[in-house]
């Protein structure tokens, strides 16, 4: 009894910790263009590879640009080309997931082999696929990774779709008189929503990394863009001479996956029903 | 009753029969079921769980598709309508669910399920709480309930709240798809009492889904038996109790008293 309540506490205590920091990634992310102290693409080459120090914090790259300001700014494109990923395949996922399971039939049937295919082809490597014969860029790596990662969203909505379909409350809204779209707007969504939110929040961390991995393969952020994965590929060649050039970025995304990560499982625990209890 | 008016027939069902697939495996829910009920009768509908009554309630309502037969609503076919003439038959016909609060949404409070059917209607929002207060006074909930959620008032309560969201259209024919069962004993009997209060003051006419036969014998005027998907007997409860004529029935019987 007296464990519970403080197991309890200490989960709100974590989402308000966790809730801040994500909430200050973001905002140095949108405010980095006016948090910087160098322009992060002045390139000064008689500065070049200084270690970190009191003039650049993280020291500069080979080109001489300041490192903290191109981790800040990198945030930006990493960052958000992470979040409209998560939201488009959210959405995209979810209305696929919506029609197959409250509709079921052939529709069904033919949208889940299809997304059984997606599911069986290692993501990494399809994406690898679509990025380079779409040609690089960051949107097209955003493309090419939401058509891999659509399908799981549709899979968990589908399923909560058809766990709750069948629910007397549906059929009681049913003989209200409302139609189809009033009860999936009504009815369904606010309750299958706590799910597929913990599920985006914690998938959050996992496209950085993939956002990231593309961009230092050469598929994603083109050269002189500031992007986390593309500035650890740029440095991985003086790994041993001036490491800060990769471990800057490489924190970063350590960092920042963890605290998404972090607050993306705080908050399962939180929405979590078995915890829920009312 | 006299013939004429009162003996007017508002519901024939005719040669339901419904089959499942389990596992690709035909399973024969409903079998030949033919019935009809008078306008403001209290039918009753009694049989071991399993054997078809809610599939028929479902057939009934719109919500499960038969295989075969007609369902006659005043006299005019109401299987195949979709749309609007749907939703213009669930004026007529209402349903109250075995477990009340499963046939409330979890997020939704209680006022705005009983609502729901009348904001469908083009009610105003004033308009509408207006009559919903009206509706829970009749089924003798204080007002205060609008505000509740299913999970915040017991079972009896919920119950009468979803007696009071059937009455909203103003149905002519209510189901009740063992409406009293997940209730414990004193409540039942209330719940007993005021749908025989309201069935008197509207007219109603009542569906009771039930497997116990001392409720249906205290509050339906004649009562089919099933067994396995058919009617296998039919009559006033007193007689069917006290001369059962098949042995299905007599179990039945014997196992309620
Ligand atoms: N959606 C369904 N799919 C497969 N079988 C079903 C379905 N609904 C009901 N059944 C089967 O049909 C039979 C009758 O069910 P039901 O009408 O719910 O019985 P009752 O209400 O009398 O307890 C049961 O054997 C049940 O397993
Ligand atoms: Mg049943």
């Amino acid at each position: 009894m007296r464990e519970k309540k403080i197991v309890k506490d200490y989960t709100k205590q974590k989402m308000l910790v966790f809730g801040v920091l994500v909430g200050m990634v973001i905002l140095i992310a949108l405010f980095a263009p006016y948090l910087t102290s160098y322009d992060p693409y002045e390139q000064d080459l008689g500065n070049a590879l200084l270690p970190p120090g009191k003039e650049h914090l993280l020291g500069t790259d080979r080109y001489g640009r300041d490192m903290l300001s191109r981790v800040m700014v990198g945030a930006q494109s990493t960052i958000f080309s992470a979040l409209l990923l998560v939201v488009v395949i959210t959405v995209m996922g979810s209305m696929i997931g919506i029609i197959c399971g409250y509709h079921g039939g052939k529709l069904d049937v033919f949208l889940m082999r299809l997304s059984d295919i997606f599911l069986a082809f290692p993501g990494m490597v399809f994406a690898i696929a679509v990025a380079s014969v779409m040609s690089g860029g960051i949107f097209n790596a955003v493309v090419a990774l939401a058509c891999i990662s659509w399908p799981k969203y549709a899979r968990i909505t589908r399923s909560q779709v058809m766990a709750i379909k069948n629910m007397p409350y549906i059929e009681a809204a049913k003989l209200s008189g409302s139609g189809t779209l009033k009860i999936i707007r009504k009815h369904i969504l606010p309750n299958i929503a706590g799910a597929i939110v913990v599920t985006a929040v914690l998938d959050i961390g996992t496209m950085i990394m993939e956002i990231a991995g593309l961009s230092f393969l050469g598929l994603g952020a083109t050269p002189p863009t500031a992007e986390w994965g593309s500035m650890m590929s740029n440095g991985r060649s003086m790994l041993q001479t001036s490491p800060w050039v990769i471990l800057a970025p490489g924190t970063a995304i350590f960092l920042t996956v963890m605290i998404f990560n972090l607050a993306g499982d705080t908050m399962r625990d939180i929405l979590d029903p078995r915890q829920r209890k009312g | 009753m006299t013939e004429g008016e009162d003996m007017q027939k508002i519901l024939e069902v005719k040669g339901l029969k419904k089959i499942f697939y389990k596992n690709k495996v035909p399973f024969v829910a409903v079998n030949q079921v033919s019935f009809d009920m008078v306008a403001g009768e209290c039918l009753g509908l009694v049989g071991e769980s399993g054997c078809g009554k809610s599939t028929i309630a479902k057939i009934i309502t719109h919500l499960t598709p038969p295989d075969a037969g007609s369902v006659l609503l005043d006299g005019t076919e109401t299987l195949y309508k979709k749309g609007k003439k749907e939703r213009e038959l669930y004026t007529k016909i209402q349903m109250v669910f075995q477990s009340p609060q499963d046939s409330f949404d979890p997020r939704c409070s209680l006022g705005d399920g009983i609502m729901e059917s009348m904001r469908n209607r083009g009610f105003r929002k004033a308009q509408a709480t207006e009559r919903m207060y009206e509706l829970l006074d009749m089924v003798e909930l204080e007002r205060e309930f609008a505000l509740r959620y299913p999970h915040e008032v017991s079972g009896g309560q919920c119950q009468r709240a979803a007696i009071a969201r059937a009455l909203a259209p103003e149905p002519r024919l209510i189901i009740c798809d063992e409406a009293t069962s997940a209730l414990d004993v004193t409540v039942q009997a209330q719940m007993v009492k005021l749908l025989q209060r309201l069935q008197k003051e509207r007219r109603l006419s009542l569906l009771f889904i039930c497997h116990d036969l001392a409720l249906v014998q205290a509050l339906c005027d004649r009562v089919l038996v099933m067994y396995k998907g058919s009617i296998i007997e039919q009559g006033i409860p007193d007689e069917v109790i006290l001369h059962p004529q098949k042995e299905y029935t007599k179990m039945l019987v014997d196992s309620a008293f």
